[in-house]
Protein backbone atom coordinates (compact mmCIF):
# COMPACT_ATOMS: atom_id res chain seq x y z
CA UNK A 1 0.00 0.00 0.00
CA UNK A 2 1.56 3.32 -1.04
CA UNK A 3 2.97 5.37 1.79
CA UNK A 4 1.83 8.68 0.41
CA UNK A 5 -1.83 7.91 0.34
CA UNK A 6 -4.49 7.53 2.93
CA UNK A 7 -6.83 4.81 1.88
CA UNK A 8 -10.49 4.82 2.59
CA UNK A 9 -10.35 2.27 5.33
CA UNK A 10 -13.49 0.21 5.08
CA UNK A 11 -13.52 -0.28 8.81
CA UNK A 12 -13.41 3.42 9.44
CA UNK A 13 -16.95 4.28 8.48
CA UNK A 14 -18.73 1.87 6.30
CA UNK A 15 -17.80 -1.71 5.87
CA UNK A 16 -18.03 -3.24 9.28
CA UNK A 17 -21.08 -1.34 10.29
CA UNK A 18 -22.75 -2.14 7.00
CA UNK A 19 -21.90 -5.80 7.32
CA UNK A 20 -22.89 -5.95 10.94
CA UNK A 21 -26.10 -4.05 10.51
CA UNK A 22 -27.00 -5.25 7.04
CA UNK A 23 -29.36 -7.85 8.39
CA UNK A 24 -31.20 -5.38 10.57
CA UNK A 25 -33.13 -3.74 7.79
CA UNK A 26 -33.31 -0.11 6.92
CA UNK A 27 -30.86 2.28 8.47
CA UNK A 28 -31.45 5.97 8.44
CA UNK A 29 -29.37 7.64 5.76
CA UNK A 30 -27.45 10.80 6.50
CA UNK A 31 -28.58 14.04 4.93
CA UNK A 32 -30.42 12.51 2.03
CA UNK A 33 -32.17 15.55 0.68
CA UNK A 34 -34.72 14.02 -1.65
CA UNK A 35 -35.30 11.29 -4.17
CA UNK A 36 -35.34 11.15 -7.94
CA UNK A 37 -37.84 9.00 -9.86
CA UNK A 38 -36.74 7.64 -13.25
CA UNK A 39 -40.23 6.20 -13.92
CA UNK A 40 -39.00 2.87 -15.27
CA UNK A 41 -40.81 -0.46 -14.92
CA UNK A 42 -39.24 -3.73 -13.83
CA UNK A 43 -37.42 -2.67 -10.70
CA UNK A 44 -36.75 0.10 -8.22
CA UNK A 45 -37.44 3.38 -9.99
CA UNK A 46 -36.36 5.94 -7.40
CA UNK A 47 -32.91 6.84 -6.12
CA UNK A 48 -31.80 9.14 -3.33
CA UNK A 49 -30.27 12.48 -4.19
CA UNK A 50 -27.24 13.47 -2.16
CA UNK A 51 -24.91 16.35 -1.50
CA UNK A 52 -22.75 14.43 0.98
CA UNK A 53 -19.89 13.35 -1.28
CA UNK A 54 -16.73 15.46 -1.16
CA UNK A 55 -16.32 18.10 -3.87
CA UNK A 56 -19.64 17.00 -5.35
CA UNK A 57 -22.88 18.90 -5.70
CA UNK A 58 -26.34 17.41 -6.00
CA UNK A 59 -25.97 13.92 -7.43
CA UNK A 60 -28.14 10.82 -7.84
CA UNK A 61 -26.92 7.90 -5.71
CA UNK A 62 -26.83 4.75 -7.82
CA UNK A 63 -24.54 3.08 -5.30
CA UNK A 64 -23.11 4.32 -2.01
CA UNK A 65 -19.89 2.29 -1.94
CA UNK A 66 -17.88 2.26 -4.06
CA UNK A 67 -19.65 5.32 -5.34
CA UNK A 68 -21.74 5.40 -8.46
CA UNK A 69 -23.03 8.98 -8.61
CA UNK A 70 -25.13 9.98 -11.59
CA UNK A 71 -25.34 13.48 -13.05
CA UNK A 72 -28.93 14.80 -12.82
CA UNK A 73 -30.02 15.21 -16.43
CA UNK A 74 -31.12 18.83 -16.11
CA UNK A 75 -27.42 19.72 -15.69
CA UNK A 76 -26.92 19.00 -19.40
CA UNK A 77 -29.19 21.91 -20.34
CA UNK A 78 -27.01 24.41 -18.50
CA UNK A 79 -23.98 24.37 -20.80
CA UNK A 80 -21.76 22.35 -23.07
CA UNK A 81 -19.29 21.52 -20.28
CA UNK A 82 -20.46 19.61 -17.23
CA UNK A 83 -19.54 21.32 -13.95
CA UNK A 84 -16.85 19.40 -12.09
CA UNK A 85 -19.02 19.10 -9.00
CA UNK A 86 -21.69 17.33 -11.04
CA UNK A 87 -19.41 15.24 -13.26
CA UNK A 88 -20.56 11.63 -12.78
CA UNK A 89 -18.57 9.31 -10.51
CA UNK A 90 -17.89 5.59 -10.94
CA UNK A 91 -15.42 3.36 -9.11
CA UNK A 92 -14.93 -0.39 -9.32
CA UNK A 93 -13.25 -0.87 -5.93
CA UNK A 94 -13.93 1.04 -2.71
CA UNK A 95 -10.31 1.08 -1.58
CA UNK A 96 -9.08 4.26 -3.17
CA UNK A 97 -7.23 7.09 -1.44
CA UNK A 98 -9.10 9.72 0.49
CA UNK A 99 -5.93 11.82 0.42
CA UNK A 100 -3.04 12.10 -2.04
CA UNK A 101 0.20 13.85 -1.14
CA UNK A 102 0.93 16.00 -4.20
CA UNK A 103 4.59 16.24 -3.18
CA UNK A 104 5.37 12.54 -3.12
CA UNK A 105 2.93 11.26 -5.75
CA UNK A 106 4.80 9.56 -8.59
CA UNK A 107 3.65 8.29 -11.97
CA UNK A 108 5.63 5.17 -12.75
CA UNK A 109 6.40 4.33 -16.38
CA UNK A 110 7.98 0.93 -16.73
CA UNK A 111 8.03 -2.29 -18.70
CA UNK A 112 9.40 -2.22 -22.24
CA UNK A 113 11.03 1.19 -21.97
CA UNK A 114 14.63 2.37 -22.18
CA UNK A 115 14.41 4.70 -19.18
CA UNK A 116 11.86 3.77 -16.50
CA UNK A 117 10.31 6.88 -15.02
CA UNK A 118 8.88 7.99 -11.71
CA UNK A 119 7.41 11.35 -12.65
CA UNK A 120 6.35 13.82 -10.01
CA UNK A 121 3.35 16.06 -10.52
CA UNK A 122 5.76 18.94 -10.71
CA UNK A 123 7.64 17.32 -13.58
CA UNK A 124 4.39 16.58 -15.39
CA UNK A 125 3.17 20.15 -14.94
CA UNK A 126 6.41 22.00 -15.71
CA UNK A 127 8.67 19.79 -17.81
CA UNK A 128 6.37 18.45 -20.50
CA UNK A 129 4.42 20.33 -23.18
CA UNK A 130 0.94 21.20 -22.08
CA UNK A 131 -1.99 19.68 -23.98
CA UNK A 132 -5.67 20.51 -23.82
CA UNK A 133 -8.71 18.71 -25.24
CA UNK A 134 -12.46 18.66 -24.71
CA UNK A 135 -13.95 15.19 -24.42
CA UNK A 136 -17.05 13.35 -23.32
CA UNK A 137 -16.54 10.75 -20.63
CA UNK A 138 -19.34 8.19 -20.90
CA UNK A 139 -19.69 4.99 -18.92
CA UNK A 140 -20.02 1.94 -21.19
CA UNK A 141 -23.25 1.16 -19.34
CA UNK A 142 -24.82 4.59 -19.65
CA UNK A 143 -28.61 4.20 -20.10
CA UNK A 144 -28.61 0.56 -18.96
CA UNK A 145 -31.65 1.40 -16.82
CA UNK A 146 -33.70 1.59 -20.02
CA UNK A 147 -32.72 -1.83 -21.42
CA UNK A 148 -35.73 -3.97 -22.33
CA UNK A 149 -35.68 -6.57 -20.98
CA UNK A 150 -33.77 -5.16 -18.00
CA UNK A 151 -30.27 -6.47 -17.31
CA UNK A 152 -27.99 -6.59 -14.28
CA UNK A 153 -25.32 -3.95 -13.75
CA UNK A 154 -25.11 -0.33 -12.71
CA UNK A 155 -28.62 0.96 -13.32
CA UNK A 156 -27.56 4.22 -14.91
CA UNK A 157 -30.16 6.38 -16.59
CA UNK A 158 -28.69 8.82 -19.12
CA UNK A 159 -26.45 10.64 -16.67
CA UNK A 160 -23.27 8.56 -16.52
CA UNK A 161 -21.73 10.92 -19.04
CA UNK A 162 -20.03 14.28 -18.66
CA UNK A 163 -18.11 16.68 -20.85
CA UNK A 164 -15.01 18.57 -19.73
CA UNK A 165 -12.08 20.53 -21.05
CA UNK A 166 -9.02 18.61 -19.89
CA UNK A 167 -5.52 20.00 -19.45
CA UNK A 168 -2.40 17.96 -18.92
CA UNK A 169 0.23 16.23 -21.02
CA UNK A 170 0.14 13.90 -24.00
CA UNK A 171 0.68 10.25 -23.20
CA UNK A 172 2.95 10.20 -26.27
CA UNK A 173 5.29 12.72 -24.66
CA UNK A 174 5.45 10.70 -21.45
CA UNK A 175 6.15 7.50 -23.41
CA UNK A 176 8.81 9.24 -25.50
CA UNK A 177 10.51 10.45 -22.35
CA UNK A 178 10.73 6.84 -21.20
CA UNK A 179 11.69 5.56 -24.65
CA UNK A 180 9.48 2.73 -25.88
CA UNK A 181 11.49 -0.34 -26.82
CA UNK A 182 11.03 -2.29 -30.02
CA UNK A 183 8.52 -5.10 -29.68
CA UNK A 184 6.15 -3.11 -27.51
CA UNK A 185 2.54 -3.62 -28.57
CA UNK A 186 0.38 -2.39 -25.68
CA UNK A 187 0.34 0.02 -22.77
CA UNK A 188 -1.44 -0.92 -19.55
CA UNK A 189 -2.74 1.59 -17.04
CA UNK A 190 -3.49 1.31 -13.33
CA UNK A 191 -4.46 3.70 -10.56
CA UNK A 192 -4.24 4.03 -6.81
CA UNK A 193 -7.47 2.10 -6.27
CA UNK A 194 -6.94 -1.42 -5.01
CA UNK A 195 -9.26 -4.42 -4.76
CA UNK A 196 -11.00 -4.99 -1.46
CA UNK A 197 -9.98 -8.64 -1.34
CA UNK A 198 -6.47 -10.03 -1.81
CA UNK A 199 -7.30 -12.36 -4.71
CA UNK A 200 -9.55 -9.93 -6.55
CA UNK A 201 -8.31 -8.42 -9.81
CA UNK A 202 -6.85 -4.94 -9.75
CA UNK A 203 -8.71 -2.62 -12.09
CA UNK A 204 -6.55 -2.01 -15.16
CA UNK A 205 -7.13 -1.26 -18.84
CA UNK A 206 -4.78 -1.20 -21.83
CA UNK A 207 -4.48 0.48 -25.22
CA UNK A 208 -2.50 -0.68 -28.19
CA UNK A 209 0.77 1.17 -28.65
CA UNK A 210 -0.26 3.16 -31.73
CA UNK A 211 -3.41 4.40 -30.00
CA UNK A 212 -1.42 5.28 -26.89
CA UNK A 213 0.96 7.35 -29.04
CA UNK A 214 -1.65 9.06 -31.22
CA UNK A 215 -1.02 12.46 -29.63
CA UNK A 216 -4.58 12.78 -28.31
CA UNK A 217 -4.60 10.25 -25.49
CA UNK A 218 -3.46 12.32 -22.54
CA UNK A 219 -2.95 12.51 -18.80
CA UNK A 220 -5.07 15.25 -17.24
CA UNK A 221 -4.27 17.10 -14.06
CA UNK A 222 -6.99 19.68 -14.63
CA UNK A 223 -10.56 19.65 -15.87
CA UNK A 224 -12.51 22.81 -16.70
CA UNK A 225 -9.63 24.85 -15.31
CA UNK A 226 -9.59 23.22 -11.89
CA UNK A 227 -7.70 20.32 -10.41
CA UNK A 228 -9.62 17.05 -10.56
CA UNK A 229 -12.10 16.30 -7.80
CA UNK A 230 -10.83 13.39 -5.69
CA UNK A 231 -13.76 11.23 -6.83
CA UNK A 232 -12.98 11.96 -10.49
CA UNK A 233 -9.40 10.79 -10.18
CA UNK A 234 -7.23 13.40 -8.47
CA UNK A 235 -4.42 14.03 -9.10
CA UNK A 236 -4.06 12.47 -12.56
CA UNK A 237 -6.47 10.79 -14.94
CA UNK A 238 -6.00 9.02 -18.26
CA UNK A 239 -8.13 10.67 -20.94
CA UNK A 240 -8.90 8.55 -24.01
CA UNK A 241 -10.87 10.93 -26.25
CA UNK A 242 -13.70 9.22 -28.09
CA UNK A 243 -13.41 5.99 -26.11
CA UNK A 244 -15.53 4.59 -23.33
CA UNK A 245 -14.84 5.98 -19.85
CA UNK A 246 -13.86 2.53 -18.63
CA UNK A 247 -10.46 3.27 -20.16
CA UNK A 248 -10.13 6.60 -18.34
CA UNK A 249 -8.12 5.29 -15.39
CA UNK A 250 -8.50 7.51 -12.33
CA UNK A 251 -5.71 8.34 -9.88
CA UNK A 252 -3.38 7.07 -12.61
CA UNK A 253 0.00 6.16 -11.14
CA UNK A 254 1.19 3.19 -13.21
CA UNK A 255 1.92 2.91 -16.93
CA UNK A 256 3.40 -0.36 -18.12
CA UNK A 257 4.54 -0.88 -21.70
CA UNK A 258 4.03 -4.52 -22.66
CA UNK A 259 4.20 -6.92 -25.56
CA UNK A 260 0.77 -8.46 -25.07
CA UNK A 261 -2.91 -7.49 -25.00
CA UNK A 262 -4.63 -6.77 -21.68
CA UNK A 263 -5.07 -10.15 -19.95
CA UNK A 264 -7.28 -8.83 -17.15
CA UNK A 265 -10.88 -9.85 -16.52
CA UNK A 266 -11.86 -6.22 -17.13
CA UNK A 267 -11.24 -6.86 -20.82
CA UNK A 268 -11.44 -10.64 -21.24
CA UNK A 269 -14.67 -11.12 -19.26
CA UNK A 270 -16.23 -7.73 -18.48
CA UNK A 271 -16.91 -4.77 -20.72
CA UNK A 272 -17.63 -6.86 -23.80
CA UNK A 273 -20.35 -6.54 -26.41
CA UNK A 274 -21.66 -8.70 -29.26
CA UNK A 275 -19.82 -8.24 -32.55
CA UNK A 276 -23.18 -7.72 -34.28
CA UNK A 277 -24.52 -4.54 -35.96
CA UNK A 278 -25.07 -1.89 -33.28
CA UNK A 279 -23.92 -4.54 -30.76
CA UNK A 280 -27.52 -5.70 -30.66
CA UNK A 281 -28.87 -9.23 -30.23
CA UNK A 282 -32.19 -10.78 -29.24
CA UNK A 283 -32.58 -11.82 -25.60
CA UNK A 284 -31.57 -15.46 -25.39
CA UNK A 285 -29.80 -15.40 -28.76
CA UNK A 286 -26.68 -17.57 -29.01
CA UNK A 287 -23.85 -18.01 -31.43
CA UNK A 288 -22.36 -14.54 -31.72
CA UNK A 289 -18.85 -13.36 -30.90
CA UNK A 290 -18.01 -10.93 -28.14
CA UNK A 291 -15.52 -8.07 -28.48
CA UNK A 292 -14.12 -5.55 -26.00
CA UNK A 293 -15.89 -2.22 -25.72
CA UNK A 294 -13.78 0.50 -27.30
CA UNK A 295 -15.04 3.71 -28.90
CA UNK A 296 -18.12 5.74 -28.11
CA UNK A 297 -20.97 5.92 -30.59
CA UNK A 298 -23.03 8.96 -31.63
CA UNK A 299 -25.83 10.05 -29.30
CA UNK A 300 -28.13 13.02 -28.94
CA UNK A 301 -30.54 14.19 -26.28
CA UNK A 302 -33.19 16.88 -25.87
CA UNK A 303 -32.30 18.82 -22.72
CA UNK A 304 -34.88 21.61 -22.42
CA UNK A 305 -38.00 19.42 -22.39
CA UNK A 306 -38.86 16.43 -20.24
CA UNK A 307 -41.04 13.41 -21.03
CA UNK A 308 -44.69 14.34 -20.64
CA UNK A 309 -44.13 18.09 -20.90
CA UNK A 310 -47.01 20.07 -22.32
CA UNK A 311 -46.31 22.59 -25.09
CA UNK A 312 -48.68 25.08 -26.77
CA UNK A 313 -50.35 23.65 -29.86
CA UNK A 314 -49.42 25.32 -33.12
CA UNK A 315 -46.92 27.70 -31.55
CA UNK A 316 -43.18 27.91 -32.18
CA UNK A 317 -41.49 25.71 -29.61
CA UNK A 318 -37.73 25.87 -29.09
CA UNK A 319 -36.06 22.49 -28.75
CA UNK A 320 -32.44 22.25 -27.76
CA UNK A 321 -30.04 19.64 -26.58
CA UNK A 322 -26.62 18.08 -26.72
CA UNK A 323 -25.02 15.52 -28.99
CA UNK A 324 -21.70 13.82 -29.36
CA UNK A 325 -20.32 11.88 -32.29
CA UNK A 326 -18.37 9.23 -30.38
CA UNK A 327 -14.89 8.90 -31.85
CA UNK A 328 -15.70 11.40 -34.62
CA UNK A 329 -17.20 14.86 -34.53
CA UNK A 330 -20.87 15.69 -34.83
CA UNK A 331 -21.83 16.23 -38.48
CA UNK A 332 -25.56 16.78 -37.96
CA UNK A 333 -28.39 16.49 -35.49
CA UNK A 334 -31.84 16.05 -37.00
CA UNK A 335 -35.31 15.95 -35.48
CA UNK A 336 -38.33 13.91 -36.46
CA UNK A 337 -41.90 14.60 -35.40
CA UNK A 338 -43.39 11.67 -37.34
CA UNK A 339 -41.69 8.63 -35.89
CA UNK A 340 -38.64 8.82 -38.12
CA UNK A 341 -40.31 9.12 -41.55
CA UNK A 342 -39.02 12.64 -42.14
CA UNK A 343 -36.25 14.58 -40.49
CA UNK A 344 -35.53 18.27 -40.14
CA UNK A 345 -32.12 19.75 -39.45
CA UNK A 346 -31.07 21.56 -36.30
CA UNK A 347 -28.56 24.36 -35.90
CA UNK A 348 -25.35 23.19 -34.27
CA UNK A 349 -23.70 25.26 -31.58
CA UNK A 350 -20.04 26.18 -31.28
CA UNK A 351 -17.62 23.35 -32.08
CA UNK A 352 -15.55 22.68 -28.95
CA UNK A 353 -13.68 19.81 -30.60
CA UNK A 354 -14.19 16.39 -32.11
CA UNK A 355 -14.87 14.58 -28.84
CA UNK A 356 -16.92 17.22 -27.02
CA UNK A 357 -20.62 17.57 -26.50
CA UNK A 358 -22.06 19.81 -29.22
CA UNK A 359 -25.11 21.85 -28.43
CA UNK A 360 -27.91 22.06 -31.01
CA UNK A 361 -31.22 23.86 -31.30
CA UNK A 362 -34.29 24.05 -33.50
CA UNK A 363 -37.81 25.37 -33.45
CA UNK A 364 -40.71 22.99 -33.95
CA UNK A 365 -44.45 23.40 -34.02
CA UNK A 366 -46.84 20.66 -32.98
CA UNK A 367 -49.85 21.02 -35.27
CA UNK A 368 -52.60 19.22 -33.37
CA UNK A 369 -53.67 18.70 -29.80
CA UNK A 370 -52.65 15.45 -28.19
CA UNK A 371 -49.63 13.21 -27.89
CA UNK A 372 -46.56 13.75 -30.01
CA UNK A 373 -43.05 12.39 -30.09
CA UNK A 374 -39.85 14.20 -30.85
CA UNK A 375 -36.88 12.13 -31.98
CA UNK A 376 -33.32 13.47 -32.05
CA UNK A 377 -30.70 11.74 -34.20
CA UNK A 378 -26.98 12.43 -34.41
CA UNK A 379 -24.87 11.67 -37.47
CA UNK A 380 -21.11 11.77 -36.95
CA UNK A 381 -18.38 12.83 -39.35
CA UNK A 382 -17.91 9.21 -40.46
CA UNK A 383 -21.65 9.17 -41.38
CA UNK A 384 -22.36 6.80 -38.51
CA UNK A 385 -25.99 7.41 -37.57
CA UNK A 386 -27.80 6.53 -34.38
CA UNK A 387 -29.93 3.44 -35.03
CA UNK A 388 -33.73 3.56 -34.82
CA UNK A 389 -33.88 0.01 -33.45
CA UNK A 390 -33.30 -0.27 -29.70
CA UNK A 391 -29.86 -1.51 -28.75
CA UNK A 392 -29.91 -4.59 -26.52
CA UNK A 393 -27.15 -6.89 -25.36
CA UNK A 394 -26.71 -9.01 -22.22
CA UNK A 395 -24.36 -6.51 -20.56
CA UNK A 396 -26.56 -3.50 -21.20
CA UNK A 397 -23.67 -1.70 -22.90
CA UNK A 398 -23.32 0.95 -25.60
CA UNK A 399 -26.94 1.96 -25.82
CA UNK A 400 -27.23 4.64 -28.50
CA UNK A 401 -30.54 4.28 -30.29
CA UNK A 402 -32.46 7.40 -31.32
CA UNK A 403 -34.11 8.86 -28.22
CA UNK A 404 -37.86 9.43 -28.28
CA UNK A 405 -39.37 12.23 -26.22
CA UNK A 406 -43.11 12.10 -25.56
CA UNK A 407 -44.80 15.51 -25.45
CA UNK A 408 -48.38 16.71 -25.22
CA UNK A 409 -49.62 19.62 -27.33
CA UNK A 410 -52.39 21.53 -25.62
CA UNK B 1 -19.79 28.46 -17.03
CA UNK B 2 -17.33 27.25 -19.57
CA UNK B 3 -16.15 30.66 -20.71
CA UNK B 4 -14.99 31.96 -17.37
CA UNK B 5 -13.44 28.65 -16.36
CA UNK B 6 -11.80 28.31 -19.70
CA UNK B 7 -10.51 31.83 -19.51
CA UNK B 8 -9.07 31.10 -16.11
CA UNK B 9 -7.54 27.93 -17.44
CA UNK B 10 -6.01 29.64 -20.41
CA UNK B 11 -4.66 32.43 -18.28
CA UNK B 12 -3.41 30.12 -15.59
CA UNK B 13 -2.23 27.08 -17.45
CA UNK B 14 -1.57 28.12 -20.96
CA UNK B 15 -0.04 31.55 -20.70
CA UNK B 16 2.26 32.02 -23.63
CA UNK B 17 3.16 29.40 -26.17
CA UNK B 18 3.78 25.78 -25.33
CA UNK B 19 7.57 26.00 -24.94
CA UNK B 20 7.14 28.72 -22.32
CA UNK B 21 4.99 26.56 -20.13
CA UNK B 22 7.59 26.30 -17.41
CA UNK B 23 6.29 29.69 -16.32
CA UNK B 24 2.72 28.48 -16.00
CA UNK B 25 1.71 29.00 -12.41
CA UNK B 26 -0.52 25.97 -11.93
CA UNK B 27 0.02 24.24 -8.63
CA UNK B 28 -2.15 21.38 -7.52
CA UNK B 29 -3.59 22.20 -4.15
CA UNK B 30 -2.99 19.48 -1.59
CA UNK B 31 -6.44 18.28 -0.69
CA UNK B 32 -7.52 17.59 2.84
CA UNK B 33 -8.48 14.01 3.50
CA UNK B 34 -11.97 13.62 2.15
CA UNK B 35 -14.74 11.99 4.11
CA UNK B 36 -16.72 9.46 2.12
CA UNK B 37 -20.30 8.88 3.29
CA UNK B 38 -19.96 5.13 2.99
CA UNK B 39 -21.97 4.59 6.16
CA UNK B 40 -25.10 5.91 4.47
CA UNK B 41 -26.00 2.60 2.88
CA UNK B 42 -29.43 1.31 3.82
CA UNK B 43 -28.45 -2.34 4.23
CA UNK B 44 -30.37 -5.42 3.17
CA UNK B 45 -33.99 -5.87 4.28
CA UNK B 46 -34.16 -8.41 7.08
CA UNK B 47 -35.35 -11.89 6.26
CA UNK B 48 -34.08 -15.41 5.58
CA UNK B 49 -30.56 -15.12 4.20
CA UNK B 50 -30.13 -11.40 4.84
CA UNK B 51 -27.22 -12.08 7.19
CA UNK B 52 -25.58 -14.31 4.58
CA UNK B 53 -25.87 -11.79 1.74
CA UNK B 54 -24.69 -8.96 4.01
CA UNK B 55 -21.63 -10.83 5.23
CA UNK B 56 -20.65 -12.08 1.76
CA UNK B 57 -21.41 -9.09 -0.43
CA UNK B 58 -20.93 -5.86 1.52
CA UNK B 59 -17.16 -6.29 1.82
CA UNK B 60 -16.93 -5.01 -1.75
CA UNK B 61 -20.14 -3.04 -2.29
CA UNK B 62 -22.99 -1.49 -0.41
CA UNK B 63 -26.40 -3.13 -0.36
CA UNK B 64 -27.98 -0.44 -2.53
CA UNK B 65 -25.90 -1.79 -5.42
CA UNK B 66 -27.92 -4.99 -5.18
CA UNK B 67 -31.26 -3.51 -4.17
CA UNK B 68 -31.26 -1.11 -7.14
CA UNK B 69 -31.01 -4.02 -9.58
CA UNK B 70 -34.12 -4.89 -11.61
CA UNK B 71 -36.18 -8.00 -11.04
CA UNK B 72 -34.24 -10.87 -12.55
CA UNK B 73 -34.83 -14.59 -13.00
CA UNK B 74 -33.13 -17.10 -10.70
CA UNK B 75 -30.90 -18.06 -13.62
CA UNK B 76 -29.84 -14.45 -14.06
CA UNK B 77 -29.18 -14.05 -10.33
CA UNK B 78 -27.13 -17.22 -10.39
CA UNK B 79 -25.07 -15.81 -13.25
CA UNK B 80 -24.53 -12.57 -11.32
CA UNK B 81 -23.35 -14.37 -8.19
CA UNK B 82 -21.19 -16.70 -10.28
CA UNK B 83 -19.50 -13.72 -11.93
CA UNK B 84 -18.78 -12.20 -8.53
CA UNK B 85 -17.09 -15.47 -7.54
CA UNK B 86 -15.24 -16.41 -10.72
CA UNK B 87 -14.36 -13.01 -12.19
CA UNK B 88 -14.04 -10.83 -9.11
CA UNK B 89 -12.94 -13.57 -6.69
CA UNK B 90 -15.59 -13.10 -4.01
CA UNK B 91 -14.93 -15.91 -1.50
CA UNK B 92 -18.51 -17.19 -1.40
CA UNK B 93 -19.13 -20.86 -0.62
CA UNK B 94 -21.51 -22.82 -2.86
CA UNK B 95 -23.91 -23.13 0.07
CA UNK B 96 -23.91 -19.38 0.70
CA UNK B 97 -24.28 -18.73 -3.03
CA UNK B 98 -27.51 -20.74 -3.00
CA UNK B 99 -28.81 -18.80 0.01
CA UNK B 100 -27.94 -15.51 -1.71
CA UNK B 101 -29.73 -16.48 -4.92
CA UNK B 102 -32.78 -17.55 -2.89
CA UNK B 103 -32.74 -14.24 -1.01
CA UNK B 104 -32.47 -12.20 -4.20
CA UNK B 105 -35.19 -14.12 -6.01
CA UNK B 106 -37.48 -13.62 -3.00
CA UNK B 107 -36.67 -9.99 -2.18
CA UNK B 108 -36.23 -8.68 -5.72
CA UNK B 109 -38.99 -10.71 -7.33
CA UNK B 110 -38.97 -12.25 -10.77
CA UNK B 111 -39.56 -10.29 -13.96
Amino acid sequence: MPQHTTLSSPSRRGLLSAAALGGMGLLAGRARADTFDFHVPGGPSTRPMTTTYPEKGRMIVQRTRPPWLETPFDVFDTGVFTPNDQHFVSWHWATFPTHVDTGSFALKVHGLVERPQALSLRELIYDLPRFEIAAVSQCAGNSRLYAQPRVAGAQWANGSMSNALYAGVRLKDVLDRAGVKGGATHVQFGGLDEPMLPDAPKFVKALDIDHARDGEVMLAFAMNGQQLPMLNGFPLKLIVPGWSAVYWIKMLDDIEVTDHPDPSVWTTRSYRVPDTPNHTVEPGQKGFGMVPITRNLPRSFVTNLKPGDSVPVGAPQPVRGIAFGGDRGVAAVDLSLDGGRTWQPTTLGRDEGTYSFRQWQATISLPARGAHTVMARCTNADRVVQPMRRVWNPGGYMSNQVETLDLVAA
Amino acid sequence: MSRSLRTALLAGLLAGSAPALAAAPLELRPTPEVDLPFGDDIGFPAGPGSDVIASNCTACHSADHTLNQPALSREEWHAVVDKMITAYKAPITPEDARVIVDYLARVKGEP
